[in-house]
């Protein structure tokens, strides 16, 4: 068939055509006529497109700052020193459930027929570094030091809960209570802890005391804060410095790490650029309609003369609506590597892990194309419309 | 209904073969509106045979742009009937009367129409873009017809660095790619000085002399003089002032 055809032979009434070639070529050439325009009007699709690839990047941040227990009942004594050579840890402590065989609390002397007065309280054993382990914060008194413990003195460190219960509220008339019948001065109140929120109903006695009077025979738990970032590297540490013998023995928890947080923060982040990447998409999209619908008014004479040249109304139709689409299509490229580039260095810079999907380097381009396709039917659909005899009439 | 009263009595065009006239229209109108409306043209019966070089004369308003559209498939006649190489217009679609127009007329415009950001030859290539041509040999029958107007030596220049007579040449170059079966011109030298359109209407001369058919719409006494044949419109009547048979004849022989 080919062969036969030469120039405008062929049957005279043969349909006209437009090559895709031909079709690409003249959509590309009429672009490059005006690079800069072409170049302004990618803008808004290459921020929109970027914005959305940029929601699908997942950025995970390093498992942060957190506190470590270790429970069992093999700990030794100096769990608080041995742990606290570990580099990265920020302080230790142990703290100990104190078996006080039912013995009741409370505070003297306080006749009060109407009120209870003796209450079942738990008692907590601590060493010295422990409050700052659990970051403990006191509304007065001090906290037991590693003398106390030592020399097993009768002082406790009140819960804010404890403290409302047996009426304490200030150390510096030195207040006592009695566990069981032995009595034990309060040298401090706590008002807030971070973490082992049940200190706050607690009595802490310090771990010699515990030891001498209770009969306390191990810690039976460490509490460690390590820097950020360190947690997981001291969690693998841990039973190693405290038992070296059989490490295995120790059981190691580490709290959860703010996965929900961080999935919140994410959420809203990612509604935020799905939003920012909407509106540019939306703006991107008017840009190249208008651009497209200005260069079909400009170029009025050019339809006219396409259509003498044998162009039916879709070849003209088909090449505005190519050149939107190409439009859109490099703005959806230029985006998606926009968009890519951005978040990884974002991510580089604060230490993330970008995740890119699959369908950024493959759907941007489409999406734009899309967008483009759409911008471009109207204008093209006005192209087509034109009459032949008032296209002619505009000059070129 | 079949009406031949454009076709021409002498019977030597049968002897070479071209029993077909390239355009005939039979009592073809054309009104615009409806209240009141208008007559562009009134029952226009014209025939133009291979090889002739028609001028259609006429004042502004008389309704020759209005044939040129609707000899050239641009527009549509509202009674009669047009046959462009033989085929009746009226049952083809948008996308038959496309093909048709690019295929057998090539366009010749008052200015020039080349896309400013092309080259010459670019311009000129466009010509076969819609009507099926392959693309292998497009710049070749694009530079050989820039020869034909003696424009080879200006194909890589954009027309914005070429005088209007030159932009004209490149025009009718791109028009006469694939051999049209008629060239049309509209008002071809209205934008141009009286030295390039003498210019011009002798390149016009040596195409009608290949063979060409050419039909040229023009308000200009010395433009119109050039063709063998002159037709004048007048209030959207048409009426010979020379007649067909007078000067034509010779022409078909060759």
């Amino acid at each position: 068939m080919k062969l036969r055809r030469r120039g405008r032979s062929g049957p005279a009434t043969a349909k006209p055509r437009l090559a895709a070639r031909d079709l690409f070529e003249e959509c590309l050439a009429s672009l490059l006529a005006r690079p800069g325009r072409a170049v302004l009007t990618v803008l808004g699709t290459v921020v929109g497109v970027a914005a959305l690839a940029a929601t699908d990047i997942v950025v995970t941040p390093k498992t942060g700052r957190t506190g470590r227990a270790v429970r069992q009942n093999v700990l030794p004594w100096d769990a608080e020193q041995r742990v606290g050579r570990l580099n990265g840890v920020v302080a230790a402590g142990t703290l100990t459930d104190v078996n006080v065989k039912g013995e009741l609390v409370r505070a003297v002397p306080v006749n009060d027929p109407q009120g209870q007065t003796q209450f079942q309280v738990p008692v907590k054993a601590a060493s010295p570094g422990l409050f700052r382990a659990v970051r403990a914060r006191l509304s007065t008194g001090r906290l037991p030091d590693a003398g106390h413990s030592a020399r097993g003195d009768r002082v406790v460190v009140l819960g804010p809960n404890v403290a409302a219960q047996l009426h304490v509220t200030r150390v510096d008339n030195q207040p006592a209570i009695y566990i069981g019948d032995r009595l034990y001065v309060v040298v401090g109140l706590l008002s807030t802890v971070q973490r082992q929120p049940s200190l706050l109903g607690s009595i802490v006695i310090p771990e010699g005391t515990a030891q001498r009077e209770f009969g306390l025979t191990a810690p039976g738990s460490v509490q460690v804060e390590t820097r950020i970032g360190a947690a997981s590297v001291i969690a693998g540490q841990l039973p190693l410095a405290l038992n070296p013998a059989d490490p295995r023995v120790l059981k190691v928890a580490a709290p959860p790490e703010p996965r929900r947080v961080r999935a919140g923060v994410q959420r809203d982040l990612n509604s935020l650029f799905l939003l920012l990447g909407g509106v540019s998409l939306l703006v991107g999209a008017i840009g190249i309609a208008n651009v497209t619908l200005v260069s079909v008014l400009e170029r009025v004479g050019e339809i006219g003369l396409r259509r003498s040249l044998g162009a039916a109304r879709r070849h003209i139709a088909a090449q505005f609506l190519m050149e939107s689409t190409t439009l859109g299509l490099v703005g959806g490229v230029v985006g998606a590597a926009v968009g890519t580039l951005v978040v990884v260095g974002v991510a580089a810079s604060r230490a993330w892990t970008p995740v890119l999907e699959a369908w950024v380097p493959l759907g941007a381009p489409l999406l734009g194309g899309a967008v483009g396709l759409l911008s471009g039917l109207y204008p093209s659909a006005r192209a087509a419309a034109l009459e032949p005899v008032e296209a002619l009439r505009s000059t070129m | 209904m079949i009406d031949l009263s454009g076709a021409p009595a002498d019977g030597h065009r049968l002897a070479g073969g071209l029993d077909k006239p390239v355009v005939r229209l039979s009592k073809v109108s054309r009104t615009f509106g409806a209240d009141p409306p208008v007559h562009a043209l009134r029952d226009v019966d014209l025939a133009i045979w291979p090889g002739e070089w028609v001028s259609i004369v006429g004042p502004s308003g008389s309704g020759k742009s209005t044939l040129l559209n609707i000899v050239g498939l641009l527009d549509r006649q509202t009674a009669g009937m047009y046959r462009l190489v033989g085929v009746d217009v009226a049952a083809l679609d948008d996308l038959g009367r496309a093909g048709l127009r690019g295929r057998t007329i090539g366009f010749v415009f008052q200015a020039f129409h080349l896309l400013p950001h092309r080259t010459v030859l670019e311009n000129v290539m466009l010509a076969e873009l819609y009507v099926g041509a392959p693309r292998h040999g497009r710049q070749e029958r694009a530079r050989a017809s820039l020869n034909r107007v003696g424009l080879d030596d200006r194909a890589d220049f954009l027309p914005t660095k070429l005088s209007g007579g030159q932009q004209q040449r490149a025009a009718i170059a791109r028009a006469l790619v694939g051999e049209p079966s008629l060239l049309l011109c509209d008002e071809p030298t209205g934008n141009l000085d009286s030295h390039s359109a003498e210019s011009l209407l002798d390149v016009f001369a040596q195409l009608s002399h290949d063979g060409l058919t050419l039909a040229v719409i023009t308000h200009d006494d010395k433009v119109a003089s050039r063709a063998g044949r002159q037709v004048r419109i007048v209030d959207g009547a048409l009426d010979e002032l020379t007649p067909p048979s007078a000067g034509n004849g010779q022409v078909h022989g060759s």
